[in-house]
This record gives structure tokens, sequence and C-alpha cells, in this order.
């Protein structure tokens, strides 16, 4: 039973996902003394500060320096320790790919990266501030898990799931409000996709906070009488195929909704998985190889087409091609 | 042990890094034998560590943040016990655990991944951190190269650690002036480096990196010190004690052939005669 949150399709409760970061490390903060937190003079938009209060000892703010806030967090963890970075995904991961390739991935440490304001929806801060490369460019790494919760519950939730993990990890949240989708008692395990609903004709698969979109697509789809299955794949590394495959061997037609490029992020993977695995015809909704640019969020999830109307249209598309 | 010692005990190593390299085909040979008395200095004499129980929680960690040293690194683990002498001639070579660039506990001793320059550098940091964090008195060493300071990430580093007083700390820095494109001075000069440290709040030493009474000295009074972190500055002959490698940037990332290798190794021996 996936539990949804009562008020979803009425009028959602909104909170940033990033909200749910903050709280996930002052509960592991309380309960796990190894748990340290870096950050690189982002503290508060990331959701750290609090944690710095909290635990000032195990706080250590390394100004702007992500290469060297990654390669020094991967110490930490050399060291038994397990160290949250965070600062814009933009910039870290974005600017630390190579340590943690190496000193991270390579070197097989728990080392826990925090990309925050990432997606086109970080708004008028513009395409420099907009990550939406960062999935292709770190699920390619060995070792690495890589997640991207859909809600301010599921981020919370995560944070506190990846700790116990014994590998690097790269976790993806954004900036603005986004819909509450899950409620504490929603299933949530690391690897595993869920099925939010059940349908027979497509299957939506989405990460992040769009799966609220895809959600509502499902639901305009049905109007027209198209049964949509929605996945939520938090979880991009590893992919779980087992679930993925049995969805896709039922309805035969694959929609993939994301906040990234859509070469190399989820539908990237979804379709290497569906290409190798069981063949089946796949639209990608996401950004189509271009940079963003500054708006409000909304809006540039509109201009770039990446809400509910567009994740339907994709899903009438694909099913024109299903065999 | 005594300088006389560690100084026969770094001619072994020279050797050792000479015949591993050229059954290896590829590799650096310039910088490992410079390094080759600091590197002997801290893993015979300064370090807290024992082969026996390579991963003790309270050892001392020597980092080897400039990676392609790693001849000498292994070189030395192996002379101090850690494994078997004969493995140095698979360095580089298919299913062998010395890799040419070193990954963190390849074997018994190796404390970091290192290869892509500045990373180990931070790394040490981090470690520091988290051993006073813990409340371990464990000290960390880390081992990185002139070219390595033009890298930006180090600098970020040691900014890092003089805001954190990490004094369980020293980093030394192989001033051997040369890089793979030629001297340092060319390619990118670092003068003036010992002010460019001071100015970061670093504990700055300097010591002659190829004398060994030397070297053990600031090594000792680099790890009693408290309060900053410790920046040595080891002035080192590239090739050191072999005359045709020395002060040759040529010779920065290759091996030597069989003829070479030969007279390298005949040189080294006459120069331990004379220890």
């Amino acid at each position: 039973m996936y539990h949804l949150h009562p008020q979803l399709f009425l009028k959602p409760e909104m909170k940033p996902t990033r909200d749910g970061f903050g709280k996930g490390l002052l509960d592991l903060g309380s309960t796990n003394k190894d748990v340290v937190v870096l950050t690189a003079d982002v503290s508060d938009s990331v959701r750290v500060a609090e944690f710095g209060k909290q635990f000032p000892d195990r706080y250590f703010q390394c100004g702007v320096s992500e290469q060297n806030m990654m390669a020094a967090a991967c110490g930490f963890a050399q060291e038994g320790k397990i160290p949250f970075l965070s600062s814009y995904a933009t910039f870290s991961p974005g600017r630390s790919w190579d340590q943690l390739r190496v000193s991270g991935c390579y070197s097989n440490v728990p080392v826990k990266v925090a990309g925050a304001h990432a997606g086109i929806s970080v708004g008028p801060d513009g395409a420099t501030h907009q990550a939406l490369e960062d999935i292709a460019s770190i699920r390619v790494l060995p070792n690495i898990t890589v997640v991207v919760p859909c809600d301010v519950e599921e981020t919370r939730k995560a944070t506190v799931a990846i700790a116990a993990l014994p590998g690097p990890v790269y976790m993806r949240f954004a900036r603005e409000k986004t819909p509450i989708i899950t409620i504490a008692k929603t299933p949530f395990k690391i690897g595993r996709a869920e099925v939010v609903q059940s349908g027979r004709n497509v299957t939506i698969v989405a990460c992040g906070s769009l799966l609220y979109e895809a959600l509502v697509a499902a639901r305009a789809l049905a109007r027209r009488h198209i049964s949509a299955e929605g996945i939520n794949c938090h979880t991009i590394k590893p992919l779980d195929a087992v679930t993925l495959l049995k969805s896709f061997k039922k309805t035969r037609a694959v929609v993939t909704v994301e906040e990234h490029q859509i070469t190399g992020g989820l539908g990237g993977a979804i379709s290497e998985l569906a290409g190798q695995k069981f063949p089946v015809p796949i639209e990608r909704v996401g950004m189509r190889d271009m940079f963003g640019e500054s708006g409000e969020a909304d809006e540039l999830l509109i201009k770039y087409r990446m809400k509910a109307p567009d994740v339907v249209r994709a899903a009438q598309n694909v099913l024109k091609r299903k065999k | 042990m005594n300088a006389h010692e560690l100084a026969l005990t770094a001619n072994s190593i020279r050797q050792d890094v000479i015949k591993a390299l050229v059954e290896a085909k590829s590799g650096h040979s310039a910088g490992p034998l410079g390094l080759a008395d600091v590197v002997t200095a801290l893993y015979f004499e300064i370090a807290d560590i024992d082969p026996k129980y390579p991963w003790k929680e309270t050892r001392d960690r020597i980092v080897l943040s400039c990676g392609h040293y790693c001849p000498v690194l292994y070189s030395a683990l192996a002379h101090r016990g850690y494994f078997p002498v004969s493995e140095l001639l698979t360095l580089r070579k298919l299913n062998s655990r010395l890799q040419g660039h070193p990954h963190l506990r390849c074997v018994p001793g190796v404390e970091n991944t290192g290869g892509p320059l500045g990373q180990g550098v931070s790394l040490a940091l981090g470690m520091a951190l988290a051993l006073k964090l813990k409340g371990n008195p464990a000290y960390v060493f880390c081992l990185s190269s002139d070219g390595e300071q033009q890298e930006g990430e180090v600098w970020e580093a040691y900014n890092m650690a003089a805001k954190y007083k990490v004094d369980n700390l020293t980093y030394i820095v192989d001033y051997n002036h040369i890089q793979i494109d030629g001297p340092i001075e060319e390619v990118m000069p670092l003068e003036p480096l010992v002010d460019k440290y001071r100015a970061f709040n670093l504990n700055v030493m300097e010591t002659d990196g190829n004398n060994m009474a030397e070297v053990v000295k600031t090594l000792r009074k680099a790890k009693e010190h408290k309060g900053t972190p410790t920046m040595i500055v080891a002035h080192t002959t590239p090739g050191k004690g072999v005359s045709f490698m020395e002060k040759d940037y040529r010779w920065h990332g290759k091996p030597p052939n069989v003829e070479e290798a030969a007279r390298a190794l005949q040189e080294l021996e006459a120069a331990r005669e004379k220890i």
C-alpha cells in the first residue's frame, strides 16, 4: 500500500525538499555521533545551519571551496565518520567531480554528497545555478548510489537512510516549495522503485518533485480512459530493474519525467535498462539538451515543458508508437 | 635508527625504486629518488607505525598526495615489512596490488588513493580533523610535490587547516624544481613559496631534504609543534643518487631502460660504500 498525502490532489501542502534534508540531519545528529556536516558558505540555504548550532563540534564551515570540501569529507569518511557535505549541486558535485570520483568512489568510502538547488526550478538565479546534468555525471561513477527524493518527507527519510549505506552517495534536492506527496508511513527503501498507482496502458516513471506532475498527469489520462501506472523511481542507481521491467512488460509503453537533461539522467538510465532487457517505446520529459534561463519556477517548468500537460502529451505520443 | 642507518636504508629503497621502474617500463623516476630520504625518515624513524598492525587505530597516517611518487612509497613499505620486497617487481602490471598510482589500502600501509593532484592535501586535512574529533592522538603527515602547489585546491586546504588550527598535521612539499613540461620556474613559478605559506598562517620550516640528520630533526620538531598546522619545504635534488638523472626534468615521468638502470644501480651501490 502506497500512502499518499491526503491533501495531494485537493490543495497540496507545499514545502521545499531541502527542509527534509535539514530535518534528517538533525535526527541523525542526535542518534549517530559519527555524522559530521561540511558546508561551503551556503549553510542556511542548504539547511545545515541548524545542525551547526546544535552540534558545533561536528560541523565544518569550509568557505567557498568545493574541491577541498569534497576531498576533506573523504578524509573524514576514511576515518570512520559519516560526512554529509552540502552545496548547490552546480558547485558540488559540479566542481568537485574528480575528488568524488577518486577519493570518494574509487576509495569507496561513505561520503554523502548533498546537491541542493538542483533542477530548473531554482528559477531567477538562471542557468549557471540550475543543475540539470548532475545525475548524468554522477551515476556513471562506480560504487556510488544516486537518490532523488520526491518531497520533503521522502528527503528526510532518504537523508537518514543514506547515512547507513557503507559507500558513497549522491542525493539531490531542490530549492522551491513543492507538493508533499508522501507521509511518514509511506514505504521508502533505497534501491526500490515504488508503484504509486497501478495502471495498464502506459508506465510513467518519475523522480524528484516532478513525481507530482506525473501523478496529476495520470489522473488526467484516466479521464481520457488511459490507464497509467505511476512509479516513484527515487533511486536512479542502483536502478530497481525488477519493479521497472515488471511494469514495462505489463504496459509496453514508458514515459520518464525528471528535472534534468533527458540524456543521461533518469530517462537515460531507463532507456539503457529497457534497451537491453525489454525494448519498449519511451518518451522522455525533461530538459531537451539546452540550458535554462531566469524566471519563476513554474514559468520555467511550463516554458521548458515539464508540467502535467506535457506528461499527458508524452503519454499520448508514446501510445501511438506502442505495438 | 640513527642517521647513518637511515641513509643506508634510503639507499636500499632507491635501488629498489630503480629495479621496480625498469621492470615496469613506465613510471616516474626523479621525484621518488629525490624524496627517498624524507620517506625513509618518516617510515623508519618519525612516524608511530607498526607493520604487524598496519591499521591500528592510533597509528600515524602518512598520505602520499603526489601519487606518482608511489615507487618510493611501495619500496619504503616493503623494506619496512608491510609486504615482500619481491612484490615490487609487479609494479604497474596486470593483477598487481601495486597500481601505477596508489589505491587506498591496496597493500597494508597505503593510506590514500592518490594521483589527481591536490586531493591528498585536502584528504589529509579531513583525516586530521576526524582524528581530533575522535580524540585519537595519531598524527598525519602529507607528502606533496611542488608542481602540485599549482593546483588551487591545495590553497583551499591550507586556508581551512589554518582556520581550524589543525596541529596534528604536517605537510611536506618536495621542492625539487621540476615538473613534466620543464623547470617549475618556466612552467609556472611558485616563488616566493615560503612567504606564501607564511601568509597562509602555517608553521613553516625548511630543510635540506637530502640531508638525513637535518630531515629527522625537522620532522621531529614539526611533530612537536602545537597550535598551527606545519608546512615543511623540503629542498631536494630530483633524481638524487643517479648522476644522469639529477636535476633533469626529462626524468620526471620516465623510467630507466635496462642499461640506464644498470648504471644507476652501480652508482647507488658505489654511493652506499661512502655512507
